[in-house]
């Protein structure tokens, strides 16, 4: 034999062997790098939901002494379930938050008070006389969520402001109504000091703007964009120029609401600045909490709300209120259980997910109910008992092409079919897991196909061979070997019902819903809503305090999905240990 | 053999003579079977007789699977298929409209080439067929049952101690002895086996092969095999098919040593197939 040919074969498979190894490391190296990818974004996705999230699971509450009297809460005074429901407790708790602000009595002073709390919360202590009529006439402790606004502002997140302890002696010259504080040393220079920095700051940013917009009209092609341009500028340069005055260090200084609030705590009061003398030892103001005293204090401070009251949804009256409140031991933050235990609600405080998570729930189980077994048995007679000739190869193709369908049709079809013809409720979870079940019909019925034919035809022989009829040899040998797919295949597809919208919007379950549907049948009639539907609403809300539990809704979804999930595998391994 | 003439091709069945004390169990008589438009066999006419093994043997695709298959009427689960002509059991007709094959199956037996135990567990496997027919009345009476089958097959000694666990944590032959015992289990009077020592190792097969030797007893036996040496090993009468046709049919012992016919004395002297 010639050795001679040898290694030149070997040459070129060796060649064409790194060429291939090359290809292969590549596609693993795209491989992981798909997936690293993935696993980013996710933790990006997750992470931002989270943090967005956390501030919904908890909330500030208000915790106030309620006495209630009898002929306010009882107005027929025969303590009758009737009469007790006529009750106006919004205005026992008005009263009890009078009493803690005696000082508060003009309209403006009682609607910013009053504003610290939702009158929805009167229905809670409705329901607590009701259901004990002995309370009447009682003082009770009622604890409810404080305003959104208010409780965002507790947390920090909607205002900045800063607490800084004053040098000097101040001395008021009254104790309520317009003041002046006084003090013989320069004491508020820190302050002027700081305001003209934020102010000087702030021009400066709008007149740099008003120097590009200027270089942009000169730089300007046509005569419109140029007199757009010219115009902002020009407005930026009025609106810096309002700084000027707290910026000169002669004039006297004014606050206003397009300013830092500066507040003077003294004497167990707060004072809300309006203007401050340029040389530091003197500032007029308005008592927000009268001070307790007149005499001149050693022990005070300077509280600064940086955030200018326009651009804040509560005013420097309202943050005092709630500081003093909280002074007084009687705020404390708490897990929002609003948040679960309620259904949706107009005030942020006091909306949950109950109703969207109960309404997914029966929802569900009318879709699991019906899609699942008409789903199954629909793919075990395609596959192992119906002929194949035109008829079945047309039912196919069309199931086929049910799954490719916009959710939105199955929708118009509900609300044609079930509402309008059948006169079945609108909103009702009943016709929402209906609807959901004919789109998720295909997907079973394509998986369940699947995995029917997945299960090797020795099975359906041995059964056969030994004298089982068909339908034995199906359904006690076939169909279990093909359940763990049929299940993959209906978790998927209840899954995707369980994330859906859009044919819900159709058959009027995308609305505002106050009450909780009944987890049971009756619920199954009642006006409710979904989940991610609930999620759909909330993101629309303007309320910043909706931001935040769309995000807890969105994770509250999530978890749902998860549950069900984990559901689904337990269920496929229970299922697969058999064999 | 000196006697017989050199085997020619004759394009008819040859059908040896035979002395058989055994009553005729099944008796096929012009039996076709077609899969759409390819007939797969034709007109093949055979009686097989109780108490004995009969192989059927020949290349792939000649049909004596099908042949097999029509006796207890498992190409009716064959969309495409159609079978034609007459197969008696004990003199009754098994394609008449009235039969049930279900209860066909249940008096004819089936193993496969593969074993194909149920993914259940080895008493549930053996215990199948007498539950759906209800041969058993009462856990005592499937017990015995179940261990009698289990006897028959040869198995009982290995598995007494773990009916629980599932059949296909047997190995092969000792899975092929269990499907074996399932079929024993509804007590038929024909058992088909369709290769069954295909998948197994020689003394998986020597097992296998004793025990068909066993069964003879009390059934009628039909095995379809590409093993000639089994064939000549286990059976008491062969029947040699080729591209549908059944070409000869007889005594073993003759086939294998007097083939009359061209094409057999090829296959069994191995020049082709």
């Amino acid at each position: 034999m010639t050795d001679a040919p040898r290694p030149a074969i070997a040459d070129t498979v060796r060649q064409r062997l790194a060429r291939r190894h090359r290809a292969e490391g590549r596609f693993r190296a795209f491989g992981i790098g798909a997936i690293a990818l993935a696993i980013a974004f996710l933790a990006v996705l997750l992470g931002s939901i989270v943090i967005q999230a956390g501030g919904a699971f908890t909330n500030y509450v208000v915790t106030l002494p309620v006495t209630l009297d009898r002929e306010i809460a009882d107005p027929r005074g025969d303590l009758s379930e009737a009469s007790l429901r006529r009750g106006s407790y919004n205005q026992l708790i008005q009263r009890s938050l009078q009493s803690e602000f005696p000082a508060a009595t003009t309209r403006a002073e009682l609607r910013e008070l009053f504003g610290l709390y939702s009158g929805l919360n009167a229905a809670s202590i409705m329901r607590r006389v009701v259901a004990d009529p002995s309370l009447v006439g009682t003082a009770i402790d009622v604890t409810m969520p404080l305003n959104h606004e208010i409780d965002l502002y507790l947390k920090g997140v909607t205002v900045d402001e800063t607490l800084t302890a004053g040098s000097g002696v101040l001395s008021p010259d009254g104790v309520e109504g317009d003041v002046t504080l006084s003090a013989a040393t320069p004491a508020f220079s820190g302050a002027i000091a700081r305001i003209r920095q934020q102010a000087t700051a702030d021009r400066d940013a709008i007149l740099a703007r008003a120097g590009r917009l200027e270089a942009e009209a000169d730089a300007a092609d046509s005569r419109d964009t140029r007199e757009a341009a010219l115009a902002a500028a020009r407005r930026a340069r009025d609106e810096a120029s309002r700084f000027d005055q707290v910026i000169d260090p002669e004039t006297e200084i004014s606050l206003g609401p397009l300013t830092a609030s500066l507040l003077i705590r003294v004497q167990g009061g707060v004072v809300a600045i309006s203007s401050l003398a340029p040389d530091g030892q003197r500032a007029q103001g308005r008592v927000l909490l009268p001070l307790e005293s007149a005499a001149p204090s050693q022990a005070w401070s300077e509280w600064v709300i940086e955030t200018p009251a326009a651009g804040r949804r509560i005013t420097d009256q309202q943050a005092a209120y709630a500081r003093a409140l909280e002074n007084r031991g009687m705020v404390e933050r708490r897990f929002n259980t609003n948040l679960f235990l309620n259904a949706d609600s107009r005030e942020p405080e006091l909306a949950g997910v109950l109703g969207a998570f109960i309404g997914s729930v029966l929802t569900m189980l009318v879709t699991m109910l019906l899609a699942v077994p008409i789903g199954v048995g629909t793919a075990v007679y395609l596959e192992e008992f119906a002929p194949k000739n035109r008829l079945t190869g047309l039912i196919e193709v069309n199931i086929n092409n049910l799954a490719a369908v916009p959710s939105i049709v199955f929708g118009l079809l509900g609300l044609a079919v079930f509402i309008n013809t059948f006169g079945l409720p609108r909103s009702a979870p009943l016709v929402g897991g209906m609807v959901l079940a004919l789109m998720t019909l295909p997907t079973v019925i394509i998986s369940s196909r699947a995995a029917l034919r997945a299960v090797p035809p020795s099975i359906r022989e041995a059964a056969l061979g030994i004298g089982a009829s068909r339908t034995q040899a199906v359904f006690q040998h076939v169909l279990p070997l093909a359940m763990p797919g049929i299940l993959t295949g209906s978790i998927i597809g209840l899954a995707q019902a369980l994330g859906e919208t859009a044919p819900l919007l159709m058959i009027g379950m995308v609305a505002f819903v106050a009450d909780a549907p009944t987890l049971g049948l009756s619920g199954l009639t009642q006006p409710s809503t979904v989940m991610p539907v609930q999620v759909f609403l909330w993101s629309g809300a303007s309320e910043r305090a909706f931001e935040m539990r769309t995000a807890a809704a969105i994770l509250v979804l999530l978890t749902l999905m998860i549950v069900f999930n984990a559901a689904a595998i337990i269920l496929r391994r229970r299922f697969e240990r058999r064999w | 053999m000196a006697d017989s003439a050199a085997p020619t091709y004759t394009g008819k069945t040859v059908y040896h003579a035979t002395q058989n004390s055994q009553p005729v169990k099944v008796a096929a008589s012009g039996v076709e079977v077609f899969y759409g438009d390819v007939q797969a066999l034709h007109g093949i006419n055979l009686d097989i007789h109780d108490r004995s093994v009969t192989a059927f043997i020949g290349p792939s695709g000649c049909g004596k699977s099908t042949f097999l298959r029509c006796i207890n009427r498992m190409n009716d689960t064959i969309d495409t298929a159609r079978v034609a002509g007459s197969i008696r059991i004990d003199g009754e007709e098994i394609n008449d409209r009235g039969v049930d094959p279900v209860l066909l199956r249940a008096r004819v037996g089936m193993v496969f080439q593969k074993p194909n135990p149920f993914p259940k567990s080895i008493y549930d496997n053996v215990a199948y067929g007498p539950r759906i027919h209800g041969l058993a009345s009462g856990k005592d009476e499937l017990d015995a049952v179940v261990e009698t089958s289990l006897k028959k097959a040869g198995l009982w000694n290995e598995v007494a101690d773990r009916l629980d666990q599932p059949g296909n944590s047997l190995s092969g032959g000792q899975q092929q002895r269990l499907v074996i015992a399932r079929a024993i289990a509804v007590n038929p009077e024909v058992i088909l086996m369709d290769e069954p020592c295909s998948a197994l190792d020689p003394i998986a097969t020597a097992r296998i092969e004793e025990l068909i030797d066993e069964l003879r007893e009390n059934y009628c036996l039909i095995i379809v095999t590409h093993s000639m040496a089994q064939a000549a090993r286990v059976s008491q009468k062969t029947a040699f098919f080729h591209l549908g046709h059944l070409v000869e049919y007889g005594p073993t012992e003759e086939i294998f040593t007097n083939p009359r016919d061209r094409r057999t004395q090829d296959y069994i002297t191995g020049r082709f197939g």
